[in-house]
């Protein structure tokens, strides 16, 4: 049946075909739906993992036992999964496993642009790369394929445009690969030296296999075209810009196993025409790869490592006219994204701004804690860093900044990578404090269970991890939790526990104003009467409050009632 | 024939996937090569948000780029203006006409522009703003503004009813039905 998927629900179909049978992943966009997707059906186990390392391990230990295993990251859970996956590549596998990475190239979610194609090379693991839903599809049982016949792991690499693109797909049915043992194997899985020694040998064997399959391979296929003054060489979403811009005009040397490349593949392509160029994202790899072959082409010169490229671009850089669009000659005011109206974390920033402390953030919505009026935070680097930079701040820091200075930390955050930061705390007895922001969910990925949260991703109930037994556990003696709507609470708890001489914890909680089960009071009401337009409640920066004619104005579409604009009002105009 | 280009425009939160999901699956049923683009994550949060919609015989690029636009339908006039560059030369603006003030408007940073609907109308750009806010209340619920949208975009391309209301049944939950076909009716009865 022909139907239109997302190119992350279509890899899930194809792990469904494929008779995957085990998927473990961390949520990260534009990476998620690979895995929500893939729990849909029934067959398949899915959870969500606490971390990338975790989950590839779990992924690993799965294939070990002998069923067809996946697991799904954004480029930058790739860096924390970095450890398993250089050696997997070692042990090779037993049942297939497919590794699904999306880079988001333009930043549309993430804090880098970094180019995954790198890790292929660098951890020898082939990687293939689809440009829309049904290649995404094809493409899991052919890697599943390749992953049991040469031995080892098998990465696909994903963008934001192929990934959260529908396009039309051909389901298939279900087939199960045959059910493999588990075997002892110490040679294979021990990964010691002597062993290891060994192994090495046979994955450098496997690459130059790799690449003689990519020499014939289909899916490295060379498109006719009947002007020859240039031969582009592309991948991806790049593939399918080329095609819109240029339709079968020029040879198109199409890619969809990006490491190992076909060496003879490339060379024949470039002498059947005048002049080689290399249409890619990001990094100029595919570009590298042909100037270490020893041949002339244009990449980097012509198209940017950073960003997005498009259709248009790529028109214009090799010369075609691009049609104008109509512009207006006019200030437009940027939307970018905000907190939530009722969103938890909006008065702890307040608070933490109001005070004047360095705060050192994390990742997830709670990042937005950056953005004026609230302008709160400090630092953001990756998940984790928050709680063990602190360390090192207050540590290395001079007595100026002594009780100044705190990490905030999500939920789901904490649990990723947050909790070695704090046993790093407890153990090397600097005296931190760490506020975690516990709203019960994993929020910008679009509301994922986590460890925390007491269900799982079949949404079935499961074990809640108890932050307070768990940061006691580590060795905290100081733990306390705070309701964030209460904004004197929170200050007086953050200004207590910067005081002790000794290292604290936070706990702000309270549920995602989005959640469906959070009940709401309502919205509440302004008085342009009582309200002197001191504008004191525009400093919380929630949506929902605007000035109109000096008074401020709530917009009750918008507006929950969780009562934190109240607190800032001397004259009591809102209620 | 020649590839159709859609853009939907609005505010996150506003409904805005509803819509390319249901234009899709119309697209889809009448036999078209379709590709719909769109951006998760962070654009989400009451952040401007892109949805771009292709259908043709064949739909490379999954994204519109700027002067390809047969049409952008935009849930909000802001949002419409900050796309026109993406619009063909005499292509249209299907707008909401509802204003919904972005954070550095809110925050006294910036300004929302006055007069955005002539002044779009100024540069030849097909216009057809309205209130489809207040037909979506009219309708039974605020949020109902994508199908409102939805039915005056079906006054300006060549599809039945039938594949309209067929789309809507299989995009919308049960419960909402007679509410989004209401709204979707409103939208495509009212002329600007």
């Amino acid at each position: 049946m022909k139907t239109l998927m997302l190119g992350n629900e279509a890899v899930a179909r194809g792990l469904y075909e494929a008779g995957c049978c085990f998927v473990s992943s961390y949520p990260g966009t534009p990476s998620t739906e690979m895995t929500e997707y893939a729990a849909k059906y029934e067959e398949l186990y899915a959870e969500w993992a606490p971390n990338e390392k975790v989950a590839l391990e779990a992924a690993f230990g799965a294939s070990l036992t002998g069923k067809r295993s996946f697991c799904a990251m954004k480029h930058v859970g790739l860096n924390v999964a970095a450890d398993p996956l250089f050696t997997i590549s070692y042990t090779g596998v037993n049942a297939g496993l497919l590794i699904g990475v999306a880079d988001d190239a333009g930043m549309h979610s993430s804090q880098n642009e970094q180019d995954s194609r790198h890790y292929a090379q660098a951890s020898k693991i082939p990687m293939l790369e689809p440009s829309d839903s049904a290649e995404a599809l094809a493409f899991v049982k052919l890697a599943y394929e390749l992953s049991e016949e040469y031995d080892t792991a098998v990465l696909m690499k994903m963008c934001t445009r192929v990934s959260h693109s529908q396009s039309v797909v051909e389901t298939g049915e279900r087939v199960l690969p045959e059910q493999k043992k588990y075997e002892k194997n110490p040679a294979k899985y021990i990964m010691m030296p002597g062993n290891a020694k060994k192994r090495h040998p046979e994955v450098e064997a496997r690459t130059k296999a790799l690449t003689a399959w990519a020499e014939t391979a289909d899916i490295n296929r060379i498109e006719e075209g009947g002007d020859k003054s240039y031969g582009i060489i592309t991948s991806s979403t790049c593939y399918q810009y080329v095609k819109e811009a240029f339709g079968d005009t020029y040879p198109v040397l199409k890619l969809g196993m990006i490491w190992p490349m076909p060496e003879q593949k490339i060379k024949d392509f470039a002498a059947s025409v005048n002049k080689i160029v290399v249409v890619e994202e990001l990094d100029g790899f595919i570009e590298t790869h042909c100037k270490n072959l020893g041949l002339s082409v244009s990449g980097k010169e012509l198209f940017s490592n950073i960003g997005e490229l498009s259709q248009n671009l790529v028109k214009e850089k090799l010369g075609g006219s691009v049609q104008e669009g109509v512009s207006l000659k006019e200030d437009i005011p940027a939307r970018p994204p905000v907190m939530c109206a009722g969103c938890p974390h909006r008065s702890i920033f307040y608070v933490l701004k109001k005070m004047n402390l360095t705060v050192l953030g994390d990742i997830g919505c709670y990042t937005l804690g950056a953005v004026p009026p609230l302008g709160a935070i400090d630092t953001t680097i990756c998940m984790g860093a928050s709680v063990s930079g602190l360390h090192g701040f207050v540590k290395a820091g001079d007595e100026e900044n002594e009780g100044k200075t705190v990490a905030v930390i999500g939920d789901s955050t904490f649990i990723h990578s947050g909790v070695t930061g704090l046993i790093n705390i407890a153990y090397n007895e600097s005296n931190a404090t760490v506020i975690i922001l516990d709203n019960s969910i994993t929020g910008m990925t679009g509301h994922q269970q986590n460890p925390t949260t007491g269900y799982n991703l079949k949404g079935d109930p499961c074990t809640k991890i108890d932050l307070e037994s768990l940061c006691r556990a580590v060795g905290i003696k100081r733990v306390r939790v705070v309701d964030p709507y209460d904004m004197e609470a929170c200050q007086a708890a953050v200004k207590e526990e910067l005081a002790a001489k000794e290292p604290s914890v936070i706990i702000s909680r309270r549920p995602c104003a989005l959640l469906k089960y959070v009940k709401h009071p309502g919205p509440i009401c302004s008085d342009s009467e009582k309200c002197k337009g001191c504008k004191a409640c525009m400093n919380i920066g929630c949506p929902a409050i605007s000035m109109v004619d000096g008074k401020a104005k709530i917009d009750a579409t918008l507006c929950v009632g969780c009562g934190v604009c109240k607190q800032l009002c001397k004259f009591d105009a809102l209620g | 024939m020649e590839t159709k280009n859609i853009m939907i425009v609005g505010v996150g939160g506003q409904g805005t996937l509803l819509a390319s999901k249901l234009l899709g699956r119309l697209l889809l049923s009448r036999g078209y090569d379709v590709k719909v683009s769109e951006v998760h994550g962070m654009s989400q949060r009451g952040g401007s948000v892109v949805t771009y919609v292709r259908w043709g015989d064949r739909v490379c690029s999954p994204i519109i780029d700027k002067g390809q636009a047969d049409c952008i339908l935009s849930f909000e006039l802001l949002e419409g203006a900050r796309y026109t560059e993406y619009l063909k030369p005499g292509g249209r603006l299907i707008v909401n006409s509802q204003q919904i003030n972005p954070m550095p408007v809110i925050a006294g940073m910036a300004v929302y522009p006055e007069n955005l609907k002539e002044k779009l109308g100024a540069i030849g750009i097909d216009v057809d703003a309205f209130d489809a806010l207040a037909l979506a209340e009219e309708a039974g619920n605020s949020k109902a503004v994508n199908l409102v949208l939805m039915g005056r975009l079906s006054q300006y391309f060549d599809f039945t009813k039938e594949e309209w209301m067929e789309a809507i049944e299989h995009s919308v939950p049960p419960k909402f039905l007679e509410l989004n076909k209401k709204a979707f009716e409103l939208g495509t009865a009212r002329t600007a």
